[in-house]
């Protein structure tokens, strides 16, 4: 029994290097996480007992791991720069009064969307192509479901460093997408 | 307090992470009201939070 929950979790090491992998965008970061991670799911077998499902199970280990990364990263390298707070890059999408220059359409059968894997391979590109700090930000929030005040602390910024944070991965995500999803 | 569109965008963002003030909230409504183009914003932003909740779930051939 034992060496045959093994072999489960050993199979699905890939899936978690990848899902790692996106949230810490450096392999090796990834590789010290995944293996955490399968070496709490093997020394707590009996936790899994047939609970649930086994990659579901092991998400919910990695996702702690994944924490721990992050924070011991943002104690590790200095807090975030400015470059991380300003959202110039979206000026142009407004005119003087602030007012779209442009005003956004509805995007068509977005729910449709999500059952499809290359769109979910293009949101994960468009994630890849945010700066890291504002990726891990939104997948904090918007994936693992952490309170701000907990992700301030991960990754010492202000509440208000966070908002912006936050803004800006949601305008650069939904413009990411408009162009190589919606408009396609 | 009339709200442009480029505030209304931030402060629908920040909806996600805080709870807004009560004149924050009606300013948004009164501007939703208004404005297609912040609507759309709106809708997509949360469209955005259910599609990053989902990642971990495609594969399923893995599983």
């Amino acid at each position: 029994m034992a060496a045959d929950f093994r072999t489960q979790v050993e199979g699905l090491r890939p899936y978690l290097l990848r899902y790692a992998t996106l949230q810490l965008r450096d392999a090796a970061s990834a590789e010290d996480a995944v293996q955490e991670a399968l070496v709490a799911a093997l020394a707590g077998e009996s936790n899994f007992a047939g609970r649930s499902n086994l990659r579901t199970w092991l998400t919910g280990i990695l996702k702690h791991k994944i924490v721990d990364t992050i924070r011991r990263q943002s104690r590790e390298r200095p807090a975030a720069t400015d470059a991380d707070a300003t959202t110039a890059e979206f000026d142009a999408l407004f005119d003087d009064s602030g007012h779209w220059a442009e005003p956004p359409d509805p995007w068509a059968q977005p729910e449709g969307a999500l059952a499809q894997k290359q769109f979910l391979a293009a949101l994960e590109q468009c994630l890849r192509d945010l700066p890291e700090r504002t990726a891990q930000a939104f997948i904090m929030r918007e994936h693992l479901g952490l309170e701000t005040a907990e992700i301030c602390k991960e990754l010492a910024v202000t509440p208000t460093h966070l908002w912006v944070m936050l803004y800006r991965a949601r305008m650069a995500l939904r413009q990411c997408l408009q162009m190589n999803w919606f408009d396609k | 307090m009339m709200l442009s569109c480029k505030e209304t965008s931030r402060l629908l963002s920040q909806g996600e992470d805080r709870k807004l003030g009560f004149g924050e909230r009606v300013a948004l409504r009164v501007h939703l009201a208004i404005c297609d183009g912040c609507r759309n914003v709106n809708a997509q932003f949360r469209f955005l939070r259910v599609a990053v909740k989902s990642l971990s779930r495609d594969e399923n051939e893995t599983a």
